[in-house]
């Protein structure tokens, strides 16, 4: 991605003659690339202005151009009070749990990928086939399609309503193991010859070695999974019912029922839930782009 | 495989432990479960089940209301994954083409991948807000009175169109990195043999593209089958009634809340078989884009 200046600038050179055309069209470029851009940002661009007036004025006009000064108060109304009569899903506290279910997700996931990875490349297994297509076929099914007989083990399990319940299930699918599953057939032989002649057992080669050899993936599947469980919602849907775990991505429905109800329904504070919602995940992405690119499009193939 | 392997024996089992027992647990149970219980009807009240053979696949086939989600569901997912394919293609073309903030744009287009479904449908219940939702507005000026969640058709429109918003991110970053990839020689080359943008763009750039398009095609119809679930059900708010659901919503509101298991069983086995499908076909397309490139 680095060095794509300088290929279109390469691949614009013979192009020279036909000057004056080619600034109609790179206006024209512009033009397109400007709508797109707005397209993707005006949306939550009219969240935060929503957020910045009286609820009543949006009642009436809806979003405008208006921008007042109830940031603020929204924010900490957001933050501090709570969406029902329980009091314990507050922003915060859907924050936290949010937090949780990402942070939880991404690195129960590749704990568990790695040593299955490792396990797979590295040793003489008698079962190591067998073992590679169970955990393989896992990447043919995702969770939706199964969804209700899980939640009927996990009930069985006694695991509604606990974090084990929720994050274990995401994580019974091969997408990471697979990951660096290729990632360690890449790594050259002769690092674990030279450890061993070392006298370097496998756990010294795997911490000492491996793992610092893998950061860069480590980063790149870090940002992916993050998202993914901070953005999960059908499994926590039904998993959680109890108001002191339920994230910020699953209260979005309680928060459009608020908007429902109420006299005045108070998309401020709403609006300022989502974004709250977004906003982490996002943040991942555009200070991490290099790695999240590197991570979606070498996952996904 | 390496060659030069460690030789402990119940090491490497050990590593392995925690990926089996979740998979087994929580993916081939269930999976095996929801097979099963396919063949099976169980008693509202609890008391045990009983074989019904295929019972359960004939009674989805022949409700119209099945039907009516099936269609819509391969409705909405064509025109999710045309339309977000179309629109990043042109978007990523663009983006690979300008010089001046080519950075800046490739930031802009790709955040909102981050953002999650339900909030999708959540800036839909706002864009078309009844009273004075932007676009209702918009509509309004062309005689269209747009009316979410009432209407069966705008319900589809309004999902349809924060489904492609959600999904232009991803297939962005996928065609910027395909067209990047795309070696100088052969960008040199076009250019000395054919003057216009346009068929240069249809001989050339398309034709090494369609491998990473072929790909994209599945993650569009697996993500407008599965991942639409939040989208949909916040824009529904628990409330479908007569308006438009996918496949997945109806597994959800069959098995979860209206305790049809077998019904629901049958379903889950069907989405089954088309991701299956949709699988066996990607693995195919990435073979041949091995062979491509």
């Amino acid at each position: 991605m680095a060095d794509m200046t300088h290929d279109t600038l390469a691949a614009a050179g013979p192009a020279r003659p036909a000057r004056r055309r080619l600034r109609l069209s790179t206006i024209g470029d512009h033009a397109i690339l400007i709508a797109g851009a707005l397209l993707m940002v005006a949306p939550l661009l009219m969240l935060v202005q929503m957020s910045t007036v009286p609820d009543a004025e949006i009642m009436r006009t809806g979003p405008s151009l208006a921008i007042g000064d109830r940031l603020w108060p929204n924010v900490r109304a957001a933050l501090t009070e709570s969406m029902s009569f329980s009091g314990r899903n507050t922003g915060l506290a859907m924050f936290r749990n949010s937090m949780i279910l990402g942070l939880g997700f991404a690195v129960g996931k590749i704990v568990v990928a790695m040593m299955a990875a490792y396990a797979i490349v590295y040793f003489r297994l008698r079962f190591a086939t067998l073992a590679f297509w169970a955990i393989f076929t896992t990447l043919l099914l995702p969770l939706e399609v199964r969804i209700v007989p899980s939640y009927e083990i996990t009930q069985r399990l006694g695991l509604l309503n606990t974090w084990t319940g929720l994050i274990v299930p995401l994580i019974a699918s091969a997408t990471a193991t697979f990951f660096f599953r290729q990632f360690f057939m890449s790594v050259p032989e002769e690092l674990v010859e030279a450890a061993r002649i070392d006298g370097a057992g496998p756990v010294k080669f795997f911490v000492d070695i491996l793992v610092p050899l893998s950061r860069t993936m480590i980063a790149a599947m870090f940002i992916i999974m993050f998202v993914y469980g901070w953005n999960q919602y059908l499994w926590p849907t039904m998993i959680v019912t109890e108001d002191d775990r339920i994230t910020l991505v699953q209260g979005i429905k309680q928060i459009t029922q608020g908007l429902e109800g109420g006299q005045i329904p108070e998309y401020g504070r709403s609006n300022i839930l989502a974004i709250l919602a977004v906003l982490p995940p996002v943040l991942v992405v555009l200070f991490f782009q290099r790695w999240f690119v590197k991570g979606l499009t070498e996952t996904d193939k | 495989m390496k060659r030069a392997a460690f030789d402990q024996k119940w090491f490497p089992v050990l590593l392995l432990l925690p990926q089996l027992s979740i998979i087994c647990l929580f993916f081939y149970w269930p999976a095996w479960q929801a097979l099963r219980s396919s063949f099976y009807l169980e008693d509202p009240f609890g008391f045990g089940s009983t074989f019904v053979g295929f019972e359960n696949y004939l009674r989805l086939f022949r409700s119209g209301e099945y039907m009516q989600t099936a269609w819509f569901t391969l409705v909405f997912s064509l025109s999710v994954t045309f339309l977000s394919l179309a629109i990043a293609l042109l978007l990523a073309v663009k983006a690979d083409g300008v010089l001046r903030g080519a950075k800046t744009y490739r930031t802009l287009l790709m955040w909102v991948y981050a953002v999650a479904p339900p909030v999708a449908g959540f800036l839909a219940l706002i864009l078309f807000n009844q009273r004075w939702g932007p676009l209702t507005e918009f509509f309004r000026a062309f005689g269209w009175d747009f009316r979410i969640r009432l209407d069966y058709f705008d319900t589809a429109f309004a999902m349809i169109a924060v489904s492609v918003w959600k999904q232009i991110p991803v297939n962005f970053i996928f065609f910027l990195s395909g067209l990047q990839s795309i070696p100088k020689a052969v960008r040199e080359a076009a250019l000395i043999d054919n003057r216009s943008a346009v068929s240069r763009f249809w001989t050339v750039t398309f034709p090494l593209l369609a491998p990473t398009g072929f790909f994209l095609l599945i993650i569009n119809i697996t993500y407008s089958l599965f991942d639409t679930f939040g989208t949909i059900d916040t824009i529904l708010r628990n409330n479908p009634g007569d308006q438009p659901i996918t496949l997945t919503y109806q597994v959800y509101l069959d098995g979860f809340r209206g305790q049809d298991i077998g019904g629901s069983s049958a379903q889950s086995v069907v989405l089954m078989v088309v991701v299956l499908a949709l699988t066996i076909v990607q693995f195919r397309m990435v073979e041949r884009r091995i062979h491509y490139t």
